[in-house]
C-alpha cells in the first residue's frame, strides 16, 4: 500500500452524475494520465447532464450517498448544444428545494468538467470526498427509506384509512 | 434478461496490478441474473473475444458486460463481438474499472471494492437494457470547408477532385490565408505566392467548388451526413456577377491612405480594393468604415468609373442555407499581439518590450511582407520608422510562447524555423548587416529542417544567443536590447536597428464563438480538439466535422497539407456511403401518456421533436402528442428529464435502467 493512503474511520459514498462527452471524458483523461483520488466516487454516464432528473439525486441519496456530484460540460461547450443550460436553471431551483427541506448543500455539488479537465476532476472529487468526510454520513434520506410510507406500502393506520376513503 | 456473462479484464497487468480481478469476477457470478463470469488477460484480443462469443453460444447468454477499459476505448468492439455472437449490440456494455479505477487508485483492498461496485451497477445496466436497431439516414455529398487558407484550399481541392461539391467559406475578400502574405517558405526557400496563388486560381476555376468569401457561417443544424449550415454573405457594395475585376475603381478612389492588413498595416490601400493583387476572387469590397459615401454621403467615384455599374452602395448582407454531409474546419490562426493585454484575457503581455510604440520592433509576420517582393518596400529591407536599410537586426524567439507566467505554455512550433529563414533571407538582401538571435532552444524536428537551421548558423553567419530578453528601449534612432547569454553566463546589450519578434501562433478570433456553433470542443487556448489525439487526429468529437491546419494547433505548411488531405480523405469516407447508421440512442414519446404540453419541445436544442395529431376513425381530432423525428434527435435527453408526466423516454438511458443502478449503490 502506498504511504500516502490513510486510514479514514469514515468512507464516505460519493455518486458522481456526469455527461458522457465532457466530465466523463474528463474522468479517462486522469485515468490515462495516472492521476490519484479517492477511491469513495461511484460514477454514472448519462449522455448530457440535461438527461439528469432531480429524482436521481433523491434516490441516491436515499440509497446511501453521502454525497453527490453533477457534472457537465462547461456553459456553451455542450455537446448537444443547450442540455447543460437547462440542467443548470433546473438543479438551481433543485437545490433551493433542498435547501428549503433541511439538506446542507454542501453534500451537493455541481460542477463542470471538461474532457481536457483530468486535474479539474481529480480536485473537484477529492474535495467533495473530504468534505463529506467530515461532515459525517448522511442519515435523513436513509432513514426516510426505512419508513415504509416513503416506499410506497400503505399499512399505517393512517394512510390505509385514508386510502381506504378514497376507494 | 436474466442470463447475463461478466468478463473481467486484467488489461496485461494494467488493471490487475491494482485491482484483483479474480475477485470481482467472482462477486459479479454472485450477482442475481449473472449466469456465467470469467477473468481474462486481454478481453479486446482476438482470443478474448473469442471467449465472449463462445460465452454467449454455451451459456445462452442474453446480455454481456466487459468489465474493462474506458467504453469510450472498446466499446464498439465488444459491441461488435456480441453482435457476432448472435446478440443485439446493445445489449452489451462496459464497466469502466481502468481509467475510473485501476489507474487512479492505489489501495489494492479499496480500488477492488470499487472494482465490484462499478460491476453491480453496470449488470442492472444490461439487466434493463433493450435491444435497439441502428437507424440509417441518408448523406448529403456536399461538403463545406470553413476557412479558405492553405489548409481549406487544400481539403476543398481534393474533396472537388474527388467528384463532390464543395462549398468553401472564407471570412476575409479573399482566400490565401497567412501563406499568401509569406515572403519565402522553409526549408526550401521556395516563394511562397508563387506556390500558393496557382491553387487559389483551381479554387476560383473549380467546377465543383462554390467559393464564398467575405462570408461567415452564421448558424449550424443537423448532424453528420445532414448538416444546414446558415452562411451569412457580408455586403461587399459589388456585386460580384457584374464585377470583371478591372479594378479602376481602385485607383480613382479617392481615399488612398488606408493602412493594407495584408501588409500588416505597413502599406496602403484604397477604400474600395482587393487585398492583394492575387485576389481570389478579385472583386473588390468597399471598406464601409473608412468610405467617404458610407460615412458622409458624398464621393461615390467608383460607382461613377464602374464600366459593368457593379458597385452596389445599397447592398445587404444575405444569407444563404447549404445542405451539406461534412464539414472540415480550416480557420487557422492569428498572432499574438504583444504590445496591448488584452481585456479580459489570462495573457500578460510585454510591456516591457515596447511594441506598438517603438515603430521599428516588428512581428515575424511583418518581416515577411518587408522581404516579400510585392510588399510594401518591394522586397528591401528598410526600416518602417526612417525607411534606412537595417545593419544590426535583433531576432526574438519564443515571445508568448512557451512562457507559462505569461499564459500561453505551449511552442509556436514555426518560430524556430521562419526566424531561421529571416536571419538567411535577411543576409541575402542586406550583406553586411548582422543578424542576432535571442533563443531558449532551436527545435528542428522535420524533413531537411535541421540542416536548415545549421545553414543559418553556419553559412549565413547568423548569431544565436542562448537566452532571453528582459528590456528594450529607443536610444536615439537605435534599439537598446537587454538580454543575457545563459550559456557564456554574462548579460549582452545590442544596439539593434531592427527587432523582430517571433510572437506566439493563437487561434483565430472567435475561434471559440464559431466552436459552438458547431458544436466542437476546444482547449483552454481555443485550439479545437481532436477527438483522439493520436489515433483520431483529424476528426472532431463531433460526428460529420474535420479538422486541419492551425486551428487545430500550431503547424507548418507541410503537416497542414497533410492533415488537410486527412480531413479531405474522411470525408471522402463518409460520402462513399449512401446511407449512415446512427447510434439508436434517440428519444421515443409514449402517445398514450403524452399531455400535449410540449415541454420538451421547448427544451430540444435539435427541434427534433413535432406536434403529431392523435385522430379517431372518423377523422375527429383526439389530442396532440409530441413526435420526436428519430434522424434529428441528437440523444440528449433533456426532454425527459422536462416531461412532466415522464411519457418521453431515451433510448439506452431509461428512467429503469437509471434507477436500477442507482438501486444497486
Ligand atoms: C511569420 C510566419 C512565417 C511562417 N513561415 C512559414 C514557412 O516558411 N514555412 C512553413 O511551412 N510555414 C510557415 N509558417 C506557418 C504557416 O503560416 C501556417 O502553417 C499556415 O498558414 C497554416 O495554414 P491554415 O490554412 O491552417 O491557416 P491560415 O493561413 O491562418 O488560414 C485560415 C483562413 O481561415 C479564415 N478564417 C478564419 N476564421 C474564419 C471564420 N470564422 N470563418 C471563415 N473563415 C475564417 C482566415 O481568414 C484565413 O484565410 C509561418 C508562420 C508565420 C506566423
Ligand atoms: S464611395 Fe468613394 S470613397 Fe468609397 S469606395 Fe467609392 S470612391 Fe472610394
Ligand atoms: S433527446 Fe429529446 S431533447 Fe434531446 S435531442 Fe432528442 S428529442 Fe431533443
Amino acid at each position: 500500500m502506498h504511504a500516502a493512503t490513510k486510514q479514514h474511520d469514515f468512507e464516505p459514498k460519493i455518486v458522481a452524475f456526469v455527461c458522457t462527452w465532457c466530465t466523463y471524458a474528463g474522468a479517462d483523461l486522469a485515468g490515462t494520465s495516472r492521476m490519484q483520488y479517492p477511491p469513495n466516487v461511484r460514477v454514472l454516464k448519462f449522455p448530457c447532464t440535461g438527461r439528469i432528473d432531480p429524482v436521481f439525486i433523491l434516490r441516491a441519496f436515499q440509497k446511501g450517498a453521502d454525497g453527490v456530484l453533477v457534472s457537465g460540460c462547461h456553459p456553451g461547450d455542450c455537446h448537444y448544444m443547450a442540455g447543460n443550460f437547462h440542467a443548470r436553471r433546473r438543479f438551481a431551483a433543485f437545490r433551493a428545494l433542498l435547501d428549503f427541506v433541511g439538506v446542507d448543500l454542501n453534500r451537493l455539488q455541481f460542477s463542470w468538467v471538461s474532457a481536457a479537465e483530468g486535474g479539474k476532476w481529480v480536485d473537484v472529487v477529492t474535495e467533495l470526498t473530504e468534505r463529506v468526510r467530515t461532515m459525517g454520513p448522511m442519515p435523513e434520506f436513509k432513514e426516510l427509506e426505512h419508513e415504509e410510507q416513503w416506499s410506497g406500502a400503505i399499512n399505517t393506520p393512517e394512510l390505509k384509512e385514508a386510502y381506504d376513503s378514497i376507494g | 434478461m436474466s442470463r447475463i456473462g461478466v468478463f473481467v479484464c486484467h488489461c496485461g497487468e494494467n488493471i490487475s496490478r491494482t485491482v484483483d480481478v479474480e475477485q470481482v469476477a467472482k462477486a459479479a457470478g454472485e450477482i442475481p441474473g449473472v449466469a456465467f463470469s470469467c477473468d481474462y488477460k486481454y478481453m479486446c484480443s482476438d482470443p478474448g473475444q473469442t471467449l465472449l462469443k463462445k460465452a454467449v453460444a454455451e451459456h445462452k447468454l442474453d446480455g454481456v458486460l466487459v468489465a474493462a477499459c474506458s467504453p469510450r476505448m472498446h466499446e464498439k468492439t465488444f459491441r461488435k463481438a456480441a453482435e457476432a455472437a448472435g446478440l443485439n449490440p446493445y445489449l452489451c456494455e462496459m464497466a469502466n474499472i481502468r481509467e475510473h479505477c485501476s489507474w487512479v487508485h492505489e489501495d489494492r483492498d479499496m480500488a477492488t471494492a470499487k472494482a465490484k461496485d462499478i460491476v453491480k451497477l453496470m449488470v442492472e445496466r444490461v439487466r434493463k437494457g433493450k435491444s435497439l436497431a441502428p437507424i440509417t439516414v441518408p448523406v448529403t455529398k456536399r461538403a463545406l470547408v470553413i476557412g479558405g487558407g492553405i489548409a481549406g484550399i487544400q481539403a476543398a481541392l481534393d474533396i472537388a477532385d474527388a467528384g463532390h461539391r464543395v462549398v468553401l467559406v472564407e471570412r476575409e475578400p479573399s482566400i490565401g490565408g497567412h501563406m499568401a502574405q509569406l515572403s519565402e517558405t522553409f526549408p526550401t526557400l521556395d516563394c511562397s505566392q508563387c506556390i500558393m496563388t496557382p491553387k487559389m486560381v483551381d479554387v476560383a476555376n473549380h467546377p465543383n467548388i462554390t467559393l464564398f468569401t467575405y462570408s461567415e457561417i452564421e448558424k449550424v443544424d443537423g448532424y453528420i451526413g445532414n448538416f444546414q449550415v446558415t452562411v451569412k454573405h457580408k455586403a461587399r457594395s459589388v456585386d460580384e456577377s457584374k464585377c470583371t475585376g478591372c479594378g479602376i475603381c481602385m485607383t480613382k478612389c479617392p481615399k488612398k491612405k488606408i493602412p493594407n492588413e495584408f501588409d500588416q498595416g505597413h502599406g496602403m490601400r484604397p477604400a474600395i480594393y482587393v487585398p492583394f493583387p492575387q485576389a481570389v476572387p478579385n472583386t473588390p469590397v468597399i471598406d464601409r468604415e473608412n468610405c467617404t459615401m458610407f460615412q458622409s454621403g458624398k464621393c461615390g467615384v467608383c460607382a461613377k468609373v464602374c464600366g459593368p455599374g457593379a458597385v452596389d452602395y445599397e447592398q445587404k448582407d444575405t444569407f444563404t442555407v447549404e445542405d451539406v454531409g461534412a464539414i472540415v474546419v480550416a480557420t487557422g490562426f492569428k498572432l499574438y499581439t504583444i504590445d496591448r493585454k488584452p481585456e479580459g484575457s489570462p495573457i500578460q503581455g510585454y510591456g516591457e518590450f515596447g511594441y506598438g510604440t517603438i515603430p521599428d520592433i516588428i512581428d515575424g509576420m511583418t518581416f515577411e511582407r518587408l522581404a516579400s517582393a510585392s510588399g510594401p518596400t518591394g522586397g528591401k529591407i528598410l526600416r518602417p520608422s526612417d525607411g534606412k536599410e537595417p545593419k544590426q537586426v535583433v531576432f526574438i524567439q519564443c515571445v508568448g510562447s512557451r512562457a507559462r507566467e505569461k499564459g500561453i505554455s505551449y511552442c509556436s512550433k514555426v518560430c524556430c524555423m521562419y526566424t531561421a529563414k529571416h536571419t538567411m533571407l535577411y543576409h541575402h538582401k542586406v550583406h553586411d548587416g548582422q543578424a542576432y538571435v535571442f533563443f531558449m532552444d532551436a527545435r528542428t524536428p522535420g524533413k531537411g529542417y535541421d540542416e536548415f537551421w545549421r545553414r543559418a548558423v553556419e553559412e549565413e553567419e547568423a548569431v544565436y544567443i542562448r537566452g532571453m530578453v528582459s528590456r528594450m528601449y529607443q536610444r536615439g534612432d537605435k534599439i537598446v536590447v537587454m538580454g543575457s547569454d545563459i550559456q557564456v553566463g554574462v548579460q549582452v546589450e545590442i544596439e539593434a536597428d531592427l527587432v523582430v519578434l517571433a510572437t506566439a501562433v493563437q487561434p483565430q478570433d472567435g475561434a471559440d464563438l464559431l466552436a459552438q456553433k458547431l458544436g466542437i470542443s476546444y482547449d483552454k487556448y481555443n485550439f479545437y480538439s481532436e477527438a483522439h489525439a493520436k489515433l483520431k487526429p483529424v476528426e472532431c468529437a463531433t460526428a460529420g466535422i474535420y479538422l486541419a491546419g492551425a486551428c487545430q494547433g500550431p503547424k507548418d505548411i507541410p503537416d497542414t497539407v497533410s492533415q488537410a488531405s486527412a480531413a479531405a480523405a474522411k470525408v471522402m469516407t463518409l460520402f462513399a456511403k449512401d446511407k449512415l447508421e446512427r447510434d439508436p440512442v434517440v428519444a421515443k414519446v409514449n402517445e398514450k401518456y403524452c399531455v400535449g404540453c410540449f415541454a420538451c419541445k421547448k427544451v430540444c436544442a435539435y427541434g427534433a421533436i413535432e406536434e403529431k395529431e392523435i385522430r379517431d376513425r372518423q377523422g375527429n381530432l383526439i389530442k396532440k402528442v409530441a413526435y420526436v423525428n428519430p434522424g434529428v434527435c441528437g440523444g440528449c435527453g433533456t426532454c425527459q428529464a422536462t416531461c412532466p408526466s415522464k411519457s418521453i423516454e431515451l433510448d439506452g438511458y431509461t428512467d429503469e435502467q437509471i434507477m436500477a443502478m442507482i438501486e444497486a449503490l
